[in-house]
C-alpha cells in the first residue's frame, strides 16, 4: 500500500478508538453518580482502555506501518487485534455498561435486540469460530493476503473483520456480559478445542507453505509467533472458561445444601 | 502409600472416577507441556515442522496440542474441585497421571513420530536409542500408573469391607 494512505487509515481507526474510550469513561462517570447503582469496577475501565490501545497499536502508528513490509510484524499486529484486544474489551463488560447507562425504555429495546435470533446466530460458538478461524484460513491460504496489501478498501475490511470475529469468538466462549443464547460448558469446551486446533494447524501450514509474496524466513517466524502467541492468549481464555465452570458447580452445590436445610 | 486417612472421614470413594480422570487429563497435559518446553524450546531437538509430515499428522498434532492446554488447566481445576469436596485421592490421582502421561508419550513416540512423521526426537544422530528410551519410559509410566490405580481400587474394596484380611 502507498504511504499516502496512512493518514486516512490513521484517522479512520484512530477516531473511533478515541471515541470509544471517551464514551466508556463518560458512561462510567455518569452512572457512578447514580446512588442506586454499584460503583463500576475500575479494573474494567483499565481493561477497556488497554484493549482499545492494543487494538489501535495494530492499526495506527509504527507497528501498522511495519506490518506492510514485514510478515512477522503483521502477525504480531494480528495477535493484538484479533486475540488480546478482544479479550481485554470483553472483560470490560461494555454491554453491561451500555445497559446501565441507557434509560429503561432504550435498555429494553437493546435487550430485545440481544435476544433476537440474528444476534444468537453470530454469537453461536460454532459460527463465531468459523468466522474467526475460517477467516484466517481464507486470508493466509488464498491470494487475499497479497490483495489486501494493494487494495485499501480490502485492507480496512480485513482488519475490521479480524477484530470483530475475534470479539465474537471471545464472547461466544466466555460469558462476561449478559448472554441470552447460552451454551453448556462441555459444548463450549469442545468447540473451543477444535477452534484452537484449527489455529495451530494453520500456523504450521503457514510455516510449511508461506502465503504468496512472503519471504520464507518471515513466514517461519510469523508462523511460530502465531502458534505460541495464540497459545498464550488462549490459555487466559481457557482459564476464565474453566474458572466460571468451577464456580457454577459450587453455586449448585450450595443451592442443594440450602434446599436440604429447608 | 498413605493409609493414615480414615476411609469414612472424606469423600474419596464416591469421587474415585473423578480423581482418576483428573489425573489422566493433567498427566497428558503435563507430558505435552514438558515435550514443548524441554524438547522444542530448551534442547531444540524437536523441529517445529518436518517436511516429511503427512497431512493427517498436522491435524493430529494440532488437535493434541490444543487439547493438552485444556487438559492441563481442566485437570487442575478438577483437583481444586476434589479438594473443596474433601475428596482428593493421591494414589488414584497419581495412577491416572502416570497412565495419561505415559499413554500420550507412547502415542507421540509411535504414531506421531514414526507413522505420521511429525518430527523425530533428535536429528543427525542414530535415532534408535532415543526412540527406545522414549517409548520404554512411556510403557513404564503406563505400567506403574495401572499398578497404582489397581492398588487404589483394592484399598477402596478394603474400605468398603469387601475383604476382611486387609
Amino acid at each position: 500500500m502507498h504511504d499516502a494512505h496512512f493518514p486516512l487509515t490513521d484517522l479512520l481507526f484512530g477516531i473511533p478508538a478515541l471515541l470509544a474510550i471517551g464514551l466508556y469513561i463518560g458512561a462510567v462517570l455518569l452512572t457512578n453518580r447514580s446512588g442506586r447503582l454499584r460503583k463500576w469496577a475500575w479494573l474494567r475501565t483499565v481493561s477497556f482502555v488497554a484493549g482499545v490501545f492494543i487494538a489501535s497499536a495494530a492499526l495506527v502508528g509504527p507497528l501498522a506501518r511495519l506490518s506492510h513490509a514485514d510478515f512477522t510484524a503483521h502477525m504480531a499486529g494480528h495477535l493484538l487485534l484479533g486475540m488480546l484486544a478482544p479479550l481485554l474489551i470483553a472483560l470490560a463488560a461494555p454491554m453491561t455498561l451500555v445497559l446501565r447507562t441507557l434509560n429503561v425504555h432504550l435498555a429494553r429495546k437493546l435487550s430485545r435486540l440481544l435476544q433476537s435470533s440474528f444476534v444468537g446466530f453470530f454469537t453461536h460458538p460454532f459460527v463465531a469460530s468459523v468466522l474467526n478461524i475460517g477467516g484466517l484460513w481464507l486470508l493466509y491460504t488464498t491470494n487475499l493476503y497479497v490483495a489486501m496489501q494493494s487494495n485499501l478498501l480490502l485492507h480496512i475490511i480485513v482488519h475490521i473483520h479480524v477484530f470483530l470475529a475475534g470479539y465474537l469468538f471471545t464472547i461466544s466462549l466466555v460469558y462476561i456480559d449478559p448472554v441470552f443464547h447460552r451454551f453448556s460448558y462441555p459444548y463450549r469446551t469442545v468447540v473451543f478445542i477444535l477452534a484452537l486446533a484449527g489455529h495451530g494447524i494453520l500456523s504450521k501450514f503457514i510455516y510449511a507453505y508461506p502465503p504468496t509474496g512472503v519471504p520464507e524466513e518471515q513466514a517461519r517466524i510469523g508462523a511460530m509467533l502465531m502458534y505460541y502467541g495464540g497459545d498464550a492468549v488462549d490459555l487466559l481464555l481457557i482459564f476464565i472458561l474453566f474458572k466460571h465452570w468451577y464456580q457454577s458447580v459450587r453455586l449448585r452445590k450450595f443451592a442443594s445444601m440450602v434446599e436440604r436445610a429447608v | 502409600m498413605i493409609h493414615t486417612v480414615d476411609a469414612h472421614s472424606d469423600n474419596r470413594v464416591p469421587f474415585a472416577r473423578r480423581n482418576l480422570w483428573s489425573g489422566i487429563l493433567f498427566g497428558l497435559g503435563f507430558v505435552a507441556f514438558l515435550d514443548e518446553t524441554l524438547f522444542h524450546q530448551l534442547l531444540h531437538w524437536h523441529k517445529f515442522y518436518d517436511k516429511s509430515t503427512v497431512a493427517v499428522g498436522l491435524v493430529s498434532d494440532g488437535l493434541f496440542h490444543a487439547f493438552s492446554w485444556f487438559a492441563t488447566v481442566g485437570g487442575l481445576f478438577l483437583v481444586a474441585d476434589l479438594r473443596r469436596r474433601n475428596a482428593l485421592w493421591h494414589k488414584m490421582w497419581w495412577g491416572g497421571k502416570l497412565l495419561g502421561g505415559g499413554a500420550f508419550q507412547l502415542y507421540d513416540g509411535t504414531i506421531q513420530h514414526k507413522l505420521m512423521r511429525i518430527h523425530q526426537i533428535r536429528y543427525n544422530v542414530d535415532i534408535l536409542p532415543y526412540d527406545l528410551a522414549w517409548n520404554i519410559s512411556a510403557a513404564i509410566m503406563i505400567a506403574v500408573g495401572i499398578g497404582l490405580i489397581a492398588s487404589a481400587k483394592r484399598d477402596k474394596r478394603v474400605e468398603n469391607g469387601a475383604f476382611s484380611n486387609a
